[in-house]
């Protein structure tokens, strides 16, 4: 028994379409038989609200008059710097972005308030931003300086373009040294003082479809509160790491490059972030439907955080030193119990991803599917697989 | 009268007999209400100290003239709602239990009579949702 994507969306339009989130089915599996279960269920919604820096906007910011040609001068936003290296008024904000006079890390921890993370969260929110152009001015771009002040709505497009976001999988972060660490997985104490973790489990797109038999280039997603789509694999995309007899992920494996359009967003699911001594970020909120075309899919959809294991790693020493050695795993329902047990050590957790905002998020795209007001797409081909031999390397040189 | 303060000790501190000066030199009282040792391995210790208001007042300058940063417990944490996602990297470093997540909506949920003032969990907070207020 398989069903297509145009008869899902057939539903979809008729008002009839059976919608779940990632959550429920992990429920309603453990109660029902599957083969009813995946006769019945049209679509399992997924959702995700963590901090990515690989995420950032592109802008036309409008010609000024007299023109100004800002590709190979310098773009502020607030005072922190976009990248100038595009035409005349294009411009790409990161979120990692951070302004020129930031004592950043000099005095450590740094507090790292305010960057292009939260450059993009006020514009989502539709705040007034100010504009710096300096320029070298040409014969017909004649102007050297610009500096006024927009909002969200003065720029012709703000097209948000994430090149690599939903991570299938990431580690569990611990310091094994004696003194306090500032990381991009929060503060880490010494001496196992906590454990960090980074994803939604069981909610978490891409655990529920860990193959991307789904998922795939066109495919339509909730992205910071709007519509957007899967623009391509994402970078750092690793298929061929270990996986459980379920075939999930044991480590951080595919990613997703994704991209939508910020008028659309809410600032609500778009946030910028403050990680002490480490940079800023952006937090995004991601939420993939998942057709349930068969039984196969409606197993993966059903997998429990019990069943999703995660790689701790010491970030004093193992992470920055590349050493590829794990202290162990653990699973997603220890780490959400709040302390677990790591080399004997019991280990109080918590986590940098939100599991609220991402129940939120799957709630959300569900109503949106049962009302009838987002239809699936189908993906126009689909990512390398484990069996493809595609993977991450590491830097050529660098060692 | 009593007057609450969060002294944090600077690990150069920590064998002085800071303690015994309050009672011998400046005739004060004092009860620990808490007393920890934070992650960046600097003492704190949470005191009522009861007195002459001069006296109170001039103990306090001598420990801050001795290195010792004193706050007044008129300066509280707070939570700003609205800026928390709820993701919960606060609560394992919170040395008081004074965040916690409450397990069935899941929200990260804020006890300021629990909280001894210590600030890591502004640090910790990615998106700013806790300040100090005074």
């Amino acid at each position: 028994m398989e069903k297509t994507i145009a008869e899902i969306n057939k539903k979809i339009k008729e008002g009839k379409a059976v919608v779940v989130t990632a959550e429920e089915i992990v429920d309603l599996a453990k109660k029902q038989d599957i083969k009813k279960l995946a006769r019945e269920i049209d679509i399992v919604t997924t959702g995700t609200f963590g901090p990515m820096c690989s995420s950032g906007v592109f802008l036309n910011l409008g010609h000024s008059n007299p023109r100004i040609k800002a590709g190979g001068g310098k773009i502020y936003l607030n005072g922190v710097p976009a990248y100038a290296g595009l035409a005349a008024v294009d411009t790409y904000i990161g979120a990692a972005a951070t302004p020129e006079n930031d004592p950043r890390n000099s005095e450590h921890p740094g507090s790292f308030k305010y960057g292009g993370g939260h450059v993009i969260e006020d514009l989502a929110a539709g705040k007034e931003v100010t504009l710096e152009i300096n320029a070298y001015g040409t014969d017909c771009y004649p102007r050297r300086g610009v500096s006024t002040r927009i909002r969200l709505k003065d720029v012709n497009e703000a097209i948000l373009f994430n090149p690599r976001n939903c991570y299938q999988n990431y580690n569990v972060a611990v310091n094994l040294s004696k003194k306090t660490i500032y990381t991009y997985m929060g503060i880490l104490r010494p001496e196992m003082g906590n454990a960090n973790y980074c994803s939604a489990g069981q909610l978490s797109p891409l655990l529920k479809d860990p193959y991307l038999k789904t998922i795939g280039f066109g495919t339509r997603i909730f992205l910071g509160g709007g519509t957007g789509y899967v623009a391509w694999w994402g970078t750092q995309y690793n298929p061929g790491v270990k996986r459980t007899e379920d075939g999930v992920p044991t480590a951080g494996s595919a990613t997703l490059a994704l991209i939508g359009d910020l008028k659309q967003m809410n600032s609500r699911y778009i946030k910028g972030a403050s990680l002490t001594g480490y940079g800023t970020s952006l937090i995004v909120g991601i939420g993939i439907p998942i057709p349930v075309l068969n039984e196969e899919i409606l197993r993966w959809t059903a997998i429990p955080d019990e069943k999703i294991y995660a790689p701790v790693v010491d970030y004093s020493n193992d992470y920055p030193n590349c050493t590829g050695k794990i202290l162990g795993e653990l699973n997603y329902a220890q780490l959400k119990s709040g302390r677990v047990e790591i080399l004997k050590k019991e280990v109080p957790t918590g986590s940098l991803s939100s599991y609220r905002t991402a129940r939120e998020i799957a709630d959300t795209l569900k109503k949106w599917i049962t009302e009838g007001s987002f239809l699936l797409t189908e993906s126009i081909f689909s990512f390398p697989g484990p069996e493809s031999g595609y993977r991450f390397k590491p830097m050529k040189g660098g060692r | 009268m009593e007057k609450k303060y969060v002294l944090h000790f600077p690990r150069t501190l920590v064998d002085k007999p800071i303690m015994s000066d309050l009672v011998k030199k400046y005739n004060l009282d004092f009860n620990i209400l808490k007393a920890y040792v934070t992650p960046e391995e600097e003492g704190t210790l949470v005191l009522a100290l009861q007195g002459e208001g001069e006296n109170v007042d001039a103990a306090v300058k001598n420990l801050r003239g001795m290195g010792v940063r004193v706050q007044s417990l008129s300066s509280d944490i707070r939570m700003i709602r609205e800026l928390c996602t709820d993701c919960t990297a606060c609560i394992p470093l919170c040395p008081v239990g004074a965040l916690y997540q409450d397990k069935k909506d899941l929200s990260v949920i804020f006890d300021p009579d629990k909280c001894i003032t210590c600030g890591i969990c502004i640090r910790a907070c990615p998106t700013k949702a806790m300040e100090l207020t005074i």
